[in-house]
């Protein structure tokens, strides 16, 4: 590297994003495109390489959208992620809500955090063969426990009946994912102001009212970035539901993800269908994708605002513009 | 605040509520932890035994048995082990390196396409891989790259959400002054970024540096289409094996293969469980 005095810097700023640029281009921007592009063709079987535009463009789009596999797909992706998704952020809510609580002071919160957080952290592929073991027939744990506990007099078959495969795979997320959501909560809830809980609890709101009136309100932004990324995350939900049951019974647990790799890898290996299917996806995901940057280009625009106040305060009361950008820094934990 | 709080711990309906409360916390604890400790204890019985009662709290002596039975057939966890290390540990280095280098550039220089720049990071950065798969897998396999770990490894280099993260950390605490007396010093930019930037930014790439590593480490979609040579395996892809009807009733055999598998990550978690719990509270797991 040179050592000139005098020196332009601003070049090392495009040299330094050379390798992400480069990397960019050729792993992610070339494989969309191309996707796209293969969503156009005859391209199948395995092995194959050649392809050629179809006569009727978007033969593959309409085959995938009056598919009933698909149909089925999108509907239990949406519906597992739902059953999973409200009961994950109510409980989230309701620890958070008791986490922070100032009057309750719980003891072990680090420990309860860590093992909560614990079943996120641990490979998918094997939390859903775990549970496939957990909940089998005749004999399994499961079975073993609701009949030692008198709920059920004999066993019962898990994976023969949709609602229940479907129930346990929206379980399943739900236990690997309510500890994340909850630490994201908590931190931003440690990100509000204190003064609006000391003056509310001055006025003689009770805790849970604090809780409904002030920590919720002002979770709205995190509360809808949970919601928007765990959504994406849903979306693409594969490993669970592909090893728990192979997307079984009678593709109950088949989501659009297992669907777009049982066309690509197996079969007659329809990549044309497939690519067809990922870039509908594609454009539900950077739709909701679209909604998290606008979201947080918002945070980082308040942010912004909020520190150029402080800083003109700053000019009048050091004081003040201490706190003021104490703040913003505390409310970027996202 | 103190003293309403001992107040309020006084009456017996605010004891009554604690325990409550703590009852409930501690079910979700043990609904947290009892899978795995299943998994464990199975791992060291026999068939038979699970069979017979499938919950025990209480270790058996079949590990080794069980151990033959797993590896005797197509599970062979030291190559999954190693091909996982590999794979792992390649996409983690690169992608904190280049990430901080990235984030990097965004934060201690203005350029014209700055701006633009983050701008597009912050449009990719949810997006994820798995919906482009299939023209990655065609591109892959025509440059003759499935099979080949690199074709896993390198896309490492750009991964958004890290930059994100890093240049968050960089804005919030890295001292740019820093740079104009190294520069007077007689420093080129980039001896200076390896040699100061660097360490000063390590916290922030030993945070990130976990949640790379886990991710790539538990990642199965990508691994499962590009390796179809069972002598590159991950670790994932040996565990999709153990659902297969060669394990059917070797119960003893498969939880062993589960915990095989989950050992490494309970291990790495309870000893940095702190730094990964602050580090999902800064919002980088993602990574």
């Amino acid at each position: 590297m040179p050592k000139h005095k005098g020196i332009n810097y601003a070049k090392y700023g495009y040299i330094f994003s050379i390798p992400f640029i480069v990397i960019f281009l050729i792993f992610s921007l070339y494989p969309t495109i191309y996707t796209a592009v293969i969503g156009f063709t005859d391209l199948k079987g395995l092995g194959n390489t050649e392809w050629h535009f179809l006569d009727d463009l978007f033969g593959n789009f309409k085959l995938i959208l009056n598919n009933n596999t698909f149909k089925t797909s999108l509907r239990n992706t949406v519906v597992i992620w739902i059953i999973n998704f409200i009961p994950q952020i109510v409980l989230a809510l309701v620890l958070t809500g008791l986490f922070t609580s100032s009057s309750l002071k719980l003891k072990g919160q680090g420990f309860f955090k860590v093992v909560f957080y614990l079943p996120n952290i641990i490979t998918a592929a094997t939390i859903a063969i775990l549970f496939n073991a957990l909940f089998s027939y005749p004999k399994s744990p499961v079975n073993d426990l609701l009949i030692g506990l008198g709920i059920l007099t004999e066993p019962y078959n898990f994976f023969v009946k949709k609602t229940a495969a479907q129930l346990i795979v929206a379980f399943i997320q739900f236990w690997m994912w309510y500890g994340y959501t909850m630490i994201i909560l908590i931190s931003g809830t440690l990100g509000i102001n204190p003064e609006i809980f000391e003056a509310a609890e001055c006025d003689g709101a009770s805790g849970i009212q604090r809780f409904f009136y002030i920590t919720i309100p002002n979770l709205r932004t995190i509360l809808l970035y949970t919601l928007i990324t765990s959504l994406i995350g849903g979306l693409n939900m594969y490993d669970i539901p592909k090893l728990f049951l192979n997307g079984q019974p009678d593709n109950a647990t088949t989501t659009v993800s297992v669907f777009i790799y049982n066309q690509a890898f197996s079969g007659s290996y329809l990549y044309n269908r497939a690519a067809a299917a990922s870039m509908i996806m594609f454009v539900i995901i950077a739709f909701l994708s679209g909604l998290i940057f606008f979201l947080m280009r918002d945070r980082d625009a308040s942010r912004e605002k909020k520190l150029a106040k402080a800083a003109r305060r700053n000019t009048r009361n050091n004081n003040n513009a201490g706190r003021g950008s104490n703040i913003s820094e505390k409310g970027e934990s996202l | 605040m103190s003293l309403r709080a001992s107040k309020s711990r006084k009456s017996p309906g605010a004891i009554a509520f604690r325990i409550l409360i703590y009852a409930f916390l501690i079910f979700l604890a043990i609904l947290s932890l009892m899978p795995f400790v299943i998994m464990l204890v199975n791992s060291t019985r026999s068939t038979p035994e699970i069979q017979a009662n499938s919950i025990s709290l209480i270790p058996s002596t079949y590990l080794q048995n069980n151990y033959r039975i797993l590896t005797g057939k197509s599970f062979d966890p030291l190559t999954g082990f190693k091909n996982s290390l590999i794979i792992s540990s390649f996409s983690t280095v690169l992608t904190i390196y280049f990430s901080t280098l990235t984030a990097y550039a965004l934060v201690a220089y203005r350029w014209k396409l700055r701006n633009s720049f983050f701008t597009l990071i912050m449009a990719i950065m949810m997006i994820p891989a798995q919906v482009t798969s299939i023209g990655f897998y065609q591109f892959m396999y025509k440059v003759g790259m499935t099979n080949n770990f690199l074709a896993l490894i390198l896309p490492s280099i750009a991964a958004p959400a890290a930059v994100f993260f890093m240049r968050q950390y960089m804005l919030g605490s890295f001292p740019l002054e820093i740079l104009d007396s190294a520069r007077i010093d007689g420093s080129g930019e980039f001896y200076t970024f390896n040699r100061i930037v660097i360490p000063m930014m390590k916290p922030a790439m030993a945070t990130q540096g976990i949640f790379s590593f886990v991710s790539s480490w538990n990642s199965l979609f990508m691994p499962t289409i590009l390796l179809t040579d069972s002598d590159k395996y991950t670790l994932p892809i040996m565990v999709s094996l153990l659902r297969g009807d060669i394990y059917k009733t070797e119960y003893g055999a498969v939880y062993l293969g589960l915990s095989l598998t989950a050992l490494p990550l309970l291990v790495i978690y309870f000893a940095l469980s702190k730094y990964i719990i602050a580090g999902v509270a800064l919002g980088s797991v993602k990574g």
